[in-house]
């Protein structure tokens, strides 16, 4: 409960440290001058959004898949070499398989707490891609990705595409028949590749395929080189993000040139301590009650057999999607093939989001004219074409993820599987348009919501009767921290674009590609919802519109 | 569920009693007859000639209630629960009529499914190489083409999945006794019988159908779960009165 | 506030209860209010908007009531963690129902330690800590003109010092040396694989090589798979677990009544009704292994790719832009199902190298 004013500090009498920490500490001073760092950085102000947690997930899910991959590593073997099972899972007793079969059945089945930590590796897997793409989206719907976070942006996507890739190694690591039907999906994708694919299986696999390289060459990749390159990295997305500080919410008191929130030390430690506990009590609490990758079901991976409902762990999914609704397609000419029934979905969809992704912030500030540094985020709804953007492609991606588990839809909904992948190839162009739409109209709708709450206050569920027997409704001002948090809504910028005195536009927005760049700048910053100036009424029944304040509050930039 | 009609000896069958054959016939013009022909030689659109398809199709498909077909015809026809009539009285009765009619496969004895006697290791090689591209791994079934999809095992009885195998219902291939003998079925079916009654030691099977549901999970659950717990550790309390 | 509302008129009845607001008056967060002024500095180079505002302590009594609670949330975190050392000491594995039970103990009591933990430390900040709304300066990213400039300067005065501008000789020659050097690591890899040579047109069948059943390693005599409708997964004999040979000479072998065979299939290259096609899906090479026996539609589970089998396994729907290869079969003297040959297309998934083999063979028929 906190009071309007403010309660002495409890049980404020003179503390000292005791002589553990204050003789470690002069210890350590002594030699790396550390309580240089520490005075500027001990009480560093971190504001608080829920939403600004959600990248921690994807950290602190990172570190529990080091933990138990650890464990893991303890009893793997990485060796495609053939074995006759005789351990303890019945049902493949005297089943020739892989060594990296057999030792994953070991870990399952004979050591004590193996299948807990196998579970929670690959829940924590899961989790690290899903938290990546929950961050990453809300960095993108606030804009965070502008000047000067635009290298964490690239970082982070890059990252992100690891992550896929580690995932990938990771699960093909068993050897069982599930992950190897994406092995042999991985090889005729690599095989299709215009004149250097068949070399590249041949280097990959140490031959034809599957060969007896593969698993150890994945291993080596999964447990140094890809997770070295992610710690680099996301340390250096660490320290960015500390030395540019996080961006915070709009609000009263917030500006440009602040943080307005809690201190490192002790608060933001002790919240993320919290949170990495709570990722580890959801991963923990998965790995107990929810059964994942069961490959003794599988069975161990050869070429000639595969099950139905075959698909890849949920971020590939949209490139099993690709590969499903694609029709066929392939040109021969001269002696040469080009499979585009394979090239054209491993390659495009990705290429199309990660490049899109990767640009975006280049091309806004291309677009609006913007560069400045944005350290206050924007709501959604005060950039509509952003959000829209963005949707569209959560839309794009979506539609090409769910359309991957195609047979499963089929098989348990009852659709017929080929009427709903003809579904599918219409709707990933349709779908996506309608969605930009729909979104833009509703960023519209919340900002106009916006202005009528500032101009005419929230609903009070008083009615009151007028003495001519009329109904209507009381309302007051909204509290000053939401009319405060709706108010900071920045105009964006746009490009000024009227010709001079001669006719001619400015520098850049002349020729072709110039003029398209004013239409876009005109069209991404339209304001189509100005708000109202701050007046002090409340109490009023009738309706009237919000015109007030057209124009004024718009900005121009060069 | 009916007590499967195969753990009895075809003895009546094989011996062809005429009681068992008549009342076949019966049964047959009353429940069949319409869109099979009243001599069992099909009725085009309606439903295919049993002439030789055997006392194993018949006992198959009306004990898991396959046939009598419902009277709207969907892509295929599933397994429901059997009309009052079924009996496995009327099975064997029904069973011995129609292998009178032009022979085919019989059905099993209670020694040839049972699962106690067979290898489930050795099956389950043959189930992986032959039977998991439509049904699934453990199957739990999958997708086939216009609708129509291969049904999950988790009710099919011993007898009843060596019947499918030898009889081949439906879109279903034909196993035949010849290319995958008798022991080697009996392997499969304790293969199928041992794993779908398997516990599922890490917590919920999920459906058992792989990383679709798995990735369902991960985001619903584990994400969802995290985003409260975010809420939660940063809500600013609200002043109280 | 309470008081105030039966007392007058409607029209200034204010409630004391907004929907979705709270209280007016009462604020969510302390103000802190305008521009912030110096007052209110505090160590750590942080500051308060008003003094007084920004770090405010809850009443001790309920900091006492929150600290009984968070003692106890440990206390369970304590406890849970004792459960796991206990339940990894008790709990055995070796079998499928022992690995459940341990699986429950060990997770279960993992679950609860951290959630207690985390939960403990989550009412510790809300309720014992106090509110904090402390304000940090941000400084411009950039540095300033002067850094600018004197890094500027020291960078072209230390070049020059180095020589590296004036002595052209030496900055070419140093790139030259670096190139090599540069490329080592990738010509280090290039025994990763040999090259493929012509290694991908080829499979392990050949003339007089024995069908099998993959599974059992049984020959397969044509006379006993002859119930229409019937497929068997087929491998080549002395080759049942050679993966390699595995993943490109699989077949799926269909019986069809001889009268369903349409133009596309090869009858010279089946026996009495059998065919054997390749079950490597000519799409990304997923085993087309799913078989209608009612449309004799060949389905890979993969991508849905859909062979019609009785028409030379042609594509009717889905990515795959080729039919499956057919493979050459009759009998031998015993009766057993062989190869004629090799397949004569290359199987499996396209390569830039394929060309467009299937016109070839139809060329030269």
């Amino acid at each position: 409960m906190s009071s309007a004013t403010p309660s002495a500090r409890p049980g404020s009498g003179s503390f000292t440290p005791p002589k553990a920490i204050t003789g470690v500490s002069t210890f350590v001073d002594d030699r790396i001058g550390a309580g240089n760092f520490l005075k500027r950085n001990m009480r560093k102000i971190f504001p608080d959004h829920w939403s600004f947690l959600l990248g921690e997930i994807a950290l602190y899910s990172f570190i529990i898949l080091l933990l138990t991959g650890t464990f893991l590593t303890f009893w793997f073997e990485p060796s495609m070499h053939e074995v006759e099972y005789n351990g303890s899972y019945e049902p493949l007793r005297g089943v020739q398989m892989s060594a990296a079969y057999a030792s994953s059945l070991e870990i399952s089945f004979d050591i004590r707490g193996g299948l807990l930590m196998r579970q929670i590796h690959h829940w924590a897997a899961l989790l690290f891609v899903a938290g990546m793409m929950a961050h990453m989206l809300r960095v993108f719907f606030t804009g965070a990705y502008r000047k000067p976070r635009e290298f964490n942006w690239l970082i982070g996507l890059g990252l992100l595409t690891l992550a896929m890739v580690e995932g990938l190694f990771g699960y093909s690591l068993p050897d069982d028949l599930l992950s190897g039907a994406g092995l042999r999906i991985t090889q005729g994708v690599l095989v299709s590749i215009p004149l250097v694919g068949t070399y590249l299986q041949f280097f990959l696999f140490g031959g034809e395929y599957p060969g007896t390289d593969v698993i150890g060459r994945f291993y080596s990749l999964h447990i140094l080189i890809v997770p070295g390159i992610l710690l680099a990295l996301i340390s250096a997305h660490m320290i960015l993000m500390w030395v540019q500080k996080h961006t915070q919410m709009p609000g009263k008191g917030r500006t440009e040139t602040n943080v307005v929130g809690a201190p490192f030390y002790p608060a933001f430690m002790v919240k993320s301590g919290a949170y990495f506990l709570f990722t580890f009590a959801v991963l923990a609490g998965l790995g107990t009650f929810a059964q994942i990758n069961p490959i003794w079901l599988y069975g161990p991976y050869t070429p000639a057999d595969i099950s139905a409902g075959s698909q890849p762990d949920f971020y590939m999914g949209f490139l099993e999607g690709s590969l499903r609704l694609m029709p066929a397609w392939e040109i021969n000419v001269g002696g040469y093939t080009l499979a585009l029934s394979v090239i054209i979905p491993a390659l495009v969809p990705l290429g199309l989001i990660m490049t899109g992704a990767a640009l975006f912030p280049f091309i806004e500030r291309w677009v609006t004219g913007d560069n400045r540094e944005h350290h206050v985020a924007d709501r959604p709804r005060n950039n509509p074409h952003r959000t829209a953007i963005g949707v569209s492609a959560i839309t794009f991606y979506g539609i090409l993820w769910l359309l991957g588990a195609n047979d499963e839809i089929s098989a348990n909904f009852h659709i017929s599987l080929f009427a709903l992948t003809i579904f599918g190839r219409i709707a990933i162009f349709v779908a996506p348009a309608i969605a930009y739409y729909v979104t833009y109209r509703v960023c519209v709708g919340l900002q106009r919501k916006d202005a009528e709450v500032l101009a005419h206050g929230v609903e009070s569920g008083v009615i009151v009767r007028s003495p001519e027997g009329g109904y209507s409704e009381i309302h007051v001002d909204p509290d000053e921290d939401i009319a405060d948090h709706v108010r900071a809504k920045e105009p964006i910028p746009t490009l000024p674009a009227e010709a001079d005195g001669d006719g001619i536009p400015p520098k850049g927005l002349r020729g072709p590609l110039g003029r398209l760049r004013a239409k876009m700048s005109r069209t991404y910053g339209a304001e189509l919802v100005p708000l109202p100036a701050k007046n002090g009424h409340g109490a009023h029944g009738e309706e009237e519109p919000a015109a007030v304040g057209a124009g004024e509050d718009r900005k121009e930039l060069h | 569920m009916l007590s499967p009609a195969g753990e009895r000896a075809d003895a009546a069958i094989a011996s062809g009693k005429r009681d068992d054959v008549e009342n076949g016939k019966k049964l047959f013009d009353a429940n069949c007859s319409s869109c099979h022909g009243l001599n069992g030689q099909g009725v085009p659109g309606n439903g295919p000639s049993l002439i030789g398809v055997g006392a194993a199709s018949v006992d198959f498909q009306v004990s898991s209630g396959r046939m009598p077909a419902a009277n709207s015809a969907g892509p295929q026809a599933p397994r429901k629960a059997p009309p009052e009539w079924v009996t496995p009285q009327a099975i064997d009765d029904l069973a011995a009529y129609v292998q009178s009619l032009g022979g085919g496969p019989t059905r099993p004895t209670a020694d040839q499914v049972d699962p106690a006697k067979g290898d489930p290791a050795k099956g389950g090689e043959l189930f992986r190489a032959n039977c998991i591209q439509c049904h699934n791994w453990v199957g739990a079934g999958g997708a086939l083409t216009g609708g129509k999809y291969a049904p999950n095992l988790n009710q099919s009885t011993p007898t009843q999945i060596y019947e499918a195998m030898i009889t081949g219902p439906q879109a279903m291939p034909v196993f035949n006794d010849t290319t995958i003998t008798p022991e080697q079925k009996r392997d499969m079916i304790a293969y199928i019988v041992k794993v779908r009654g398997q516990t599922d030691p890490g917590g919920s099977g999920l459906g058992r159908i792989g990383p679709v549901t798995e990735g369902l999970v991960a985001w619903v659950v584990g994400i969802g779960l995290l985003a409260l717990a975010s809420i939660w550790i940063t809500a600013k309390k609200r002043a109280k009165k | 506030m309470s008081e105030k509302e039966n007392t007058g008129a409607p029209e200034e009845r204010v409630p004391h209860r907004v929907i979705g607001t709270p209280q007016p008056g009462v604020r969510l967060s302390e103000r802190p209010g305008g521009e912030p002024e110096t007052p209110g500095s505090l160590p750590g180079g942080v500051h308060e908007a008003e003094p007084g505002t920004g770090v405010i302590y809850p009443d001790p009594a309920s900091a006492r009531r929150a600290e009984r609670l968070v003692a106890l949330l440990f206390l369970v975190a304590f406890l849970a963690g004792v459960g796991f050392i206990a339940s990894y000491v008790i709990f055995q594995v070796g079998d499928i129902d022992r690995t459940a039970v341990s699986n429950l103990a060990l997770g279960g009591t993992m679950t609860i330690a951290f959630l207690a933990l985390a939960s403990g430390l989550v009412v510790w900040v809300r309720r014992i800590m106090p509110k904090y709304n402390l304000v940090q300066e941000r400084h411009p990213m950039a540095s300033d003109a002067e850094t600018r400039e004197e890094v500027s300067k020291v960078f072209v005065q230390g070049a020059e010092e180095s020589g590296f501008l004036r002595h052209k000789l030496l900055r070419r020659t140093l790139l030259l040396a670096a190139a090599p050097l540069g490329l080592a690591p990738l010509v280090l890899l290039k025994d990763l694989g040999p090259l493929p040579g012509d290694k991908l047109r080829h499979t392990v069948w050949k003339k007089g090589l024995r069908l099998v059943v993959e599974g059992t390693g049984q020959p397969i005599r044509a006379a006993d798979f002859n119930s229409p409708g019937g497929i068997l997964s087929v491998v080549p004999e002395g080759y049942e677990h050679d993966l390699n040979a595995l993943a490109k000479a699989t077949l799926i072998l269909i019986k069809l009544r001889p009268e369903q065979f349409k133009s596309g299939t090869n009858l010279n290259w089946t026996h009495d009704g059998i065919v054997a096609y390749s079950k490597i899906c000519t799409h990304v090479g997923c085993p087309a292994a799913l078989y209608e026996q009612t449309t004799n539609h060949i389905l890979c589970p993969c991508h849905q790719s859909t062979f019609d089998a009785a028409d030379g396994a042609k594509v009717v729907f889905g990515p795959a832009a080729r039919p499956l290869p057919q493979l050459p079969i009759t009998v031998d003297s015993e009766g057993y199902l062989v190869a004629q040959s090799d397949f004569h297309v290359p199987v499996g998934p396209s390569f830039w190298e394929r060309g467009d083999a299937e016109a070839e063979v139809r060329g030269n028929a």
